[in-house]
């Protein structure tokens, strides 16, 4: 078949496209995703006891706003690797910054605490098991938001594949903070972070491989 | 596509291309069909340009790079500019057939390469992988049979529906999942 008859045989019958699926694709992955990690949640490990509690005091506001901030970010970035030519702009320092916000956080939170309690803030009382969690929630996500962007085109498979699992690491972490009850800024800081790049790595190696059209 | 890429002001072509592309995002068929018709020439200038050393190649990128732009469509965003988006497609592509290229050389070993010089049978095999009328030719009904009424007969999807006894949503998918499947048989990989 020569460039001129693939050419007559696209354009015959193509009809109208929907215009710009991508914010609908990635409500529904996030939205089926979310639900699978809750429901992981509340399988495996259960909403914290002191739930009701921990919702007035500020530090759960901030680990959420931290985690969100992450999520909200991460969007955007596979919202724009996920078509050709769109350059990420200020998406690079909207992720940053919420990092560099909660590291400052863990650093006064570890400058103000006495030697003694240092170790206390940073490891808590679950750092074994914190970022395996956040990890194991994102799962489901994870899987949801790889459908999302394989039915687009991504360029850039790497990236796009970190970006995908830092989305789902975020939204797993989200759904883990129900459960969490962790409430030092060292400790957030570091091992939320640490969970949610196990999934951008996994993203960032299957990326390649899975996300080629 | 160089000349549609000039910095600064917005080109004739990138203007008079976006406008068909438009059209034909909407159902304009012949609008689009004249985009992918000035596309391929484009293309084909772009591409020859960077496989200065692979001539054979240059036909072959230019299709797959228009069934990339074809299954892809829908992610085109009227408000993007078009030029780059389309480099975005054609330098992935590119990139592609590349990382393809340099993965198979490091595979095969050269005793084999001065086995396949010889051997006919072999480029014959080679040159049938390209053409996109035999990759046809395998898919699976479900996916060849609406492809061959609807876009090649030029059949509608009612009328393709009905030939094949197949559901009107079945024959949409079949076109689209087909299409794609193509597009990465031609790339050497797995659909």
């Amino acid at each position: 078949m020569n460039t001129d008859d693939l050419v007559t045989m696209l354009a015959t019958g193509a009809g109208a496209v929907a215009a710009n699926p991508a914010p609908r694709r990635y409500a529904v992955a996030i939205v089926s995703g979310a639900l699978g990690a809750g429901l992981l949640m509340g399988i495996l490990l259960g909403v914290r006891h002191d739930l009701a509690a921990a919702l007035l005091l500020p530090m759960f506001w901030v680990k959420l706003a931290f985690v969100a901030a992450l999520a909200a970010a991460s969007l955007a970035a596979v919202l724009r690797l996920s078509r050709p030519g769109m350059p990420l702009t200020w998406v690079p320092g909207a992720l940053a910054a919420p990092i560099v916000a909660m590291g400052i956080l863990a650093a006064f939170a570890l400058l103000r605490a006495a030697p003694a309690q240092r170790g206390g803030l940073f490891f808590g009382d679950t750092w074994t098991s914190c970022p395996f969690l956040i990890a194991l929630l994102s799962a489901p996500v994870f899987v949801a938001v790889l459908w999302a962007i394989r039915g687009l085109a991504p360029t850039r498979l790497r990236l796009a594949g970190a970006a995908a699992g830092l989305l789902s690491g975020a939204v797993g972490a989200l759904v883990y903070c129900l459960h969490c009850p962790e409430m030092g800024a060292p400790f957030i800081a570091f091992w939320y972070l640490l969970g949610m790049m196990i999934p951008t790595a996994l993203g960032a190696l299957l990326g390649p491989r899975l996300l080629r059209w | 596509m160089q000349r549609i890429e000039q910095e600064g002001k917005v080109h004739p072509a990138e203007e008079r291309l976006r406008k068909l592309l438009i059209r034909g995002l909407a159902g304009d068929a012949s609008a689009y069909h004249a985009f992918l018709q000035e596309l391929s020439a484009h293309l084909r200038a772009f591409l020859r340009r960077r496989l200065t050393g692979m001539p054979d190649e240059v036909e072959d990128l230019v299709q797959e790079s228009l069934l990339g732009v074809h299954n892809q469509r829908h992610t085109y965003d009227a408000a993007q500019p078009l030029t780059a988006w389309l480099h975005a497609i054609a330098r992935y592509k590119l990139v592609d057939l590349m990382r393809r290229r340099a993965k198979h050389e490091l595979l095969s070993d050269p005793l084999d390469d001065e086995i396949d010089f010889l051997s006919a049978s072999d480029s014959e095999a080679a040159e049938a992988r390209r053409d996109l009328g035999k990759l046809l030719d395998q898919l699976p009904d479900r996916q060849r049979l609406p492809i061959v009424h609807m876009k090649l007969e030029g059949l509608s999807v009612a009328e393709t529906a009905r030939v094949t006894g197949m559901s009107e949503s079945a024959v949409k998918v079949g076109v689209h999942r087909g299409l794609k499947a193509l597009a990465a048989m031609i790339g050497g990989g797995k659909a």
